[in-house]
């Protein structure tokens, strides 16, 4: 009789022995919690009050959606992952969970997030998720980001969608509000993006993924930067003026967005050297603020949809 | 070496039929509370009302 207790040569790394916790890295637990933050302002900012179960269950199954999308996404780019200094201690490219148990566990779950939405809420919400992760996976994953440099624009749409979907739970429909969310993550994800890229530098080249810095050189990526973030700030401030905005939100829109694009144009005046010299600590500021600029703009219409509870909020 | 030694390999398996055996059980209590909310709602109360007037032919 044997047990395998007694072979100590088993490897840590073992193919279909990962843990638990293995399984929840494909779901890329630290973009979910972007989608959760957004799909949960988009669920309560709408003016149709949802039962708080059924609420919780709807912000369940988009975040179930959008970890089956980045396990989805983990398959298909487990080669580039690979070779990528931030994404080699994935669990595919670690070679703790197999690439085909990651697409199981995607298409299992993409469909279990789908119905169940659907029947907790409404269909559109639940068609809505299952174009989100189909729009991730197939057309930025599979499609756009290894053959334009105009991927994480275009591809970006994949993660604006939360807010909407969540809107679309509580209320049945997409209305203006919705789209002004969805646009406000659109707009922000390519600088997010770029600043990334320009830190990042070698991964890309190395994966040979056309980000705007290998295609276009760096240059054209802070000039990029640039225009987006003025574009941006003119819609997330003129959002402040709609329904979901308000002076609360409008005060901490026209703060960050004075802070963002400060940031943007000082990554704009600053050449490669003057970056080298100081290990881009400008564009890695950039960066991390950018991550506080979504959350509070996002934050500051949570706030608004609360007060509106108390007569306080938005402008009427 | 004692057959009762535990393996690194078998704290994992544990480990993650743990987590497994933990999805199955908030699975089911979502599904239980998303038809108790569903059932005590007042859109699923009229919907049944409208089913039995249809079916008595009023």
């Amino acid at each position: 009789m044997t047990d395998l207790s007694t072979n100590t040569t088993v490897s840590a790394a073992q193919p279909g022995e990962a843990r638990f916790g293995d399984y929840f890295a494909l779901l890329k637990p630290r973009v979910m919690t972007l989608v959760v933050f957004t799909a949960l302002v988009g669920l309560l900012a709408a003016p149709v009050p949802v039962h708080p179960f059924i609420g919780f269950c709807a912000i369940l199954f988009i975040a179930v959606g959008g970890g089956a999308s980045g396990a989805l996404n983990m398959w298909w780019d487990a080669d580039i992952d690979a070779v990528m200094k931030r994404t080699v201690k994935r669990p595919i490219p670690a070679g703790r969970v197999e690439p085909g148990e990651a697409l199981a566990i995607g298409l299992a779950l993409s469909a279990f997030s789908c119905v169940f939405l659907g029947l907790a809420t409404n269909w559109l919400a639940g068609g809505l998720l299952a174009f989100t992760i189909f729009f991730y996976v197939v057309i930025y994953t599979m499609w756009l980001k290894r053959s334009t440099p105009q991927n994480i624009v275009i591809g970006g749409a994949a993660g604006a969608f939360p807010p909407m979907i969540g809107w679309a739970a509580a209320t049945g429909s997409v209305s203006v509000e919705a789209v002004l969310m969805f646009c406000l993550t659109f707009m922000w994800t390519p600088p997010h993006f770029w600043a990334l890229a320009l830190f990042m530098r070698s991964d890309y080249d190395d994966a040979g993924v056309p980000m705007l810095t290998v295609t276009h050189g760096r240059r054209a990526t802070r000039v990029h930067i640039l225009v987006y973030t003025v574009l941006l700030a003119a819609l997330a401030i003129g959002t402040g003026f709609t329904a979901v905005g308000g002076p609360v939100y409008l005060a901490v829109a026209l703060v960050l967005n004075a802070l963002f694009l400060k940031g943007a144009w000082e990554i704009f005046r600053r050449d490669e050297a003057e970056s080298e010299a100081d290990n881009f600590k400008t564009e890695k500021r950039f960066f991390k603020l950018s991550l506080l600029y979504l959350f509070a703009h996002f934050g500051a219409i949570l706030a608004e949809a609360g007060l509106a509870q108390f007569g306080l909020g938005g402008w009427a | 070496m004692s057959i009762a030694k535990q393996h690194e390999l078998h704290k994992r398996r544990f480990g993650r039929n743990l987590g497994v055996g933990l999805v199955l059980a908030a699975f089911i209590a979502i599904v239980f509370g998303m038809t108790v909310v569903k059932v005590t709602s007042g859109n699923f109360s009229a919907a049944l009302q409208g089913n039995a007037q249809v079916q008595n032919g009023n």
